[in-house]
């Protein structure tokens, strides 16, 4: 038995996979992330590969393999899978250990999340139905304007008038929003506007479980800019986002596999 | 006396021209694009240059449609709910129930013998179950919304599509056709989801025979047969159905013009040649 378990945390979200190799539970040891693509196993295999290479590893050097995310049962050869939503948790309170509130904004769906001291799952609400608040949303909004997605938080940052979205559809929007442009609006208005639409659906979702400090962003949008400010607007209060809060899904599988890992080796 | 009625949806314009034995003398549809008084002039121009008129000819404009008040002839507006209701009267005066469903949004209409609205419900939250969900699955499969209808006929084993929201369901038919499953079996699951999503709808305002299908979707052989078989009844189409709503509101030009009350008359040679030469009676559903 090695002195130092290494786990993984493989997250197989609809936009995104990420996996993470972490040391006893509390240290990152290499982290990967590439895109899902219409087959979740074959991106979930090529994760796992891709943080072994990164780490210098192989699977045998893997004391535990757990996986997350919506094609979290296509993960071959997992010890276990765990839902998303007690992987964010987890993952936010490593990042952020005085969270108590979870917002995952993902590619396809949307949740709040409100947590214990242990990081447990008090109470979450999830949109998992429909684009409207989801990543798929801005998608739509940067086909529709013709920029980049990784540019549209920095282009809402320079918004001083926020245009209105008030079509909630992410197919609908996109037709409001050629409308904004031929009236003439700035793209950057239209742009926070679009990120405001999306903190409010958000947001209707947290205050259904119950708003408490520290909240912490979690999921592929945690990386834009204009989303955390647009939240923060909306919120009134400080949002928590690091570098690696995309990875919080993966980060919370690998720690629960190291917890998960303790109970079997103890039992033992 | 001349009368016309148009219609400015969310996706396709339509003008119709009537005259005073509410005959349709001239019609045209057309992309409403960017400007919505842009499309309600050009498709009312058509309308009139098919009619032969000029319009100083046309006594009474009525404007339907989300544009309804951009029409910039207009002298009086309709809602689309009304005038899709007087219109399906007027070509299947049996109709009971009514079910539209446009570019945008989708409605459910009880409508009574007159042509009144007794009830009525719609989705124009999301784009589900409208054309832009149709248009949508179509652009993913490399077709064009007039050929998913007719491809979706060949299909032998139907595919449950899950997903509601058009975005999502993009990616669902993509991860079909990565499983390789045919394109018509992919085709019937959309329709059929469609038709699931509309009958859901129509249950609200209560289904009752006649029911009569109006909209651009209308024109879909595709969703006619799926709406039938969940329906488990006939449906009244006819090539007018998507001029429905500017029908109605040429009719309701024409009440306006003479203003006589709505339902007085009914010209049976009107309705022959409205629904495109047929007799009264020859159409299905009765």
């Amino acid at each position: 038995m090695r002195s130092l378990a290494l786990t993984a945390g493989i997250d197989i979200g609809a936009g995104t996979t990420k996996s993470v190799v972490m040391e006893d539970g509390t240290r990152v040891v290499a982290k990967a992330s590439l895109r899902t693509g219409p087959n979740p196993e074959k991106a979930g295999a090529e994760a796992l590969a891709e943080v072994l290479r990164v780490a210098g590893l192989t699977r045998a050097d893997l004391a535990y393999v757990a996986s997350t995310g919506y094609g979290r049962y296509q993960m071959a050869g997992r010890d276990m899978q765990i839902t998303e939503i007690t992987c964010h948790g987890r993952g936010a309170r490593f990042l952020f250990p005085a969270t108590h509130c979870v917002l995952d904004i993902g590619a396809q769906s949307s949740r709040a999340m409100r947590i214990d001291g242990n990081g447990r799952v008090v109470k979450f609400k999830m949109n998992d139905r429909c684009a409207a608040g989801a990543g798929r949303f801005l998608e739509r909004v940067s086909k529709a304007l013709e920029v980049q997605v990784a540019d549209l938080g920095e282009i809402s940052l320079r918004s001083t008038d926020p245009t209105t979205i008030s079509s909630i559809c992410a197919v609908l929007a996109e037709s409001e929003i050629i409308n904004h442009v031929t009236e003439g609006r700035k793209v950057e208005d239209i742009v926070m506007g679009a990120h405001l639409s999306i903190a409010d659906r958000i947001i209707a979702l947290l205050r259904q479980v119950g708003v408490e400090d520290e909240v912490t962003l979690t999921g592929g949008l945690a990386g834009n800019v204009g989303m955390v400010k647009a939240l923060e607007t909306r919120l009134g209060r400080h949002i928590n986002v690091a570098p690696e809060s995309s990875f919080a899904g993966s980060y919370g599988a690998a720690v629960l596999g190291h917890v998960r890992l303790q109970k079997l080796t103890g039992a033992a | 006396m001349h009368v016309a009625g148009v219609d400015v949806g969310s996706t396709a314009t339509k003008a119709i021209v009537m005259d005073g034995n509410r005959r349709v003398v001239g019609k045209a549809c057309g992309s409403t694009g960017a400007s919505v008084v842009g499309a309600a002039n050009r498709m009312f121009q058509e309308a009139l240059k098919e009619a032969g008129l000029e319009e100083w000819e046309i006594e009474f404009v009525v404007g339907t449609g989300y544009g309804r008040y951009k029409v910039p002839f207009g002298h009086a507006q309709v809602t689309e709910i009304s005038c899709h209701a007087r219109g399906a009267n007027f070509l299947f005066p049996h109709t009971r129930t009514l079910v539209d469903i446009g570019g945008q949004d989708t409605k459910a209409i009880a409508v009574g013998e007159r042509g009144d609205i007794r009830d009525f419900c719609m989705n124009d939250k999301c784009a589900a179950g409208t054309g832009r969900f149709l248009e949508a699955c179509a652009t993913v499969l490399g077709l064009t919304l007039d050929e998913i209808g007719d491809v979706s006929m060949r299909s032998s084993k139907p595919l449950r599509i899950t997903n509601v929201c058009t975005v999502f369901v993009e990616s669902e038919i993509v991860s079909h056709l990565a499983k390789g499953e045919r394109i018509e079996d992919i085709l019937r699951g959309v329709h059929n989801a469609i038709a699931g999503r509309s009958v859901a709808l129509l249950r609200r305002v209560g289904i009752e025979p006649e029911v009569t299908f109006t909209g651009g979707v209308s024109r879909n052989l595709g969703m006619v047969a799926s709406l039938k078989e969940r329906l488990q009844c006939e449906i009244n189409v006819s090539p007018m159905s998507q001029y429905m709503g500017a029908l109605g509101a040429a009719l309701f030009a024409i009440e306006r013009a003479e203003n006589i009350p709505p339902g007085e008359r009914k010209i049976e040679a009107a309705v022959a040649e409205a629904r495109g030469g047929e007799e009264p009676g020859a159409h299905g559903g009765h």
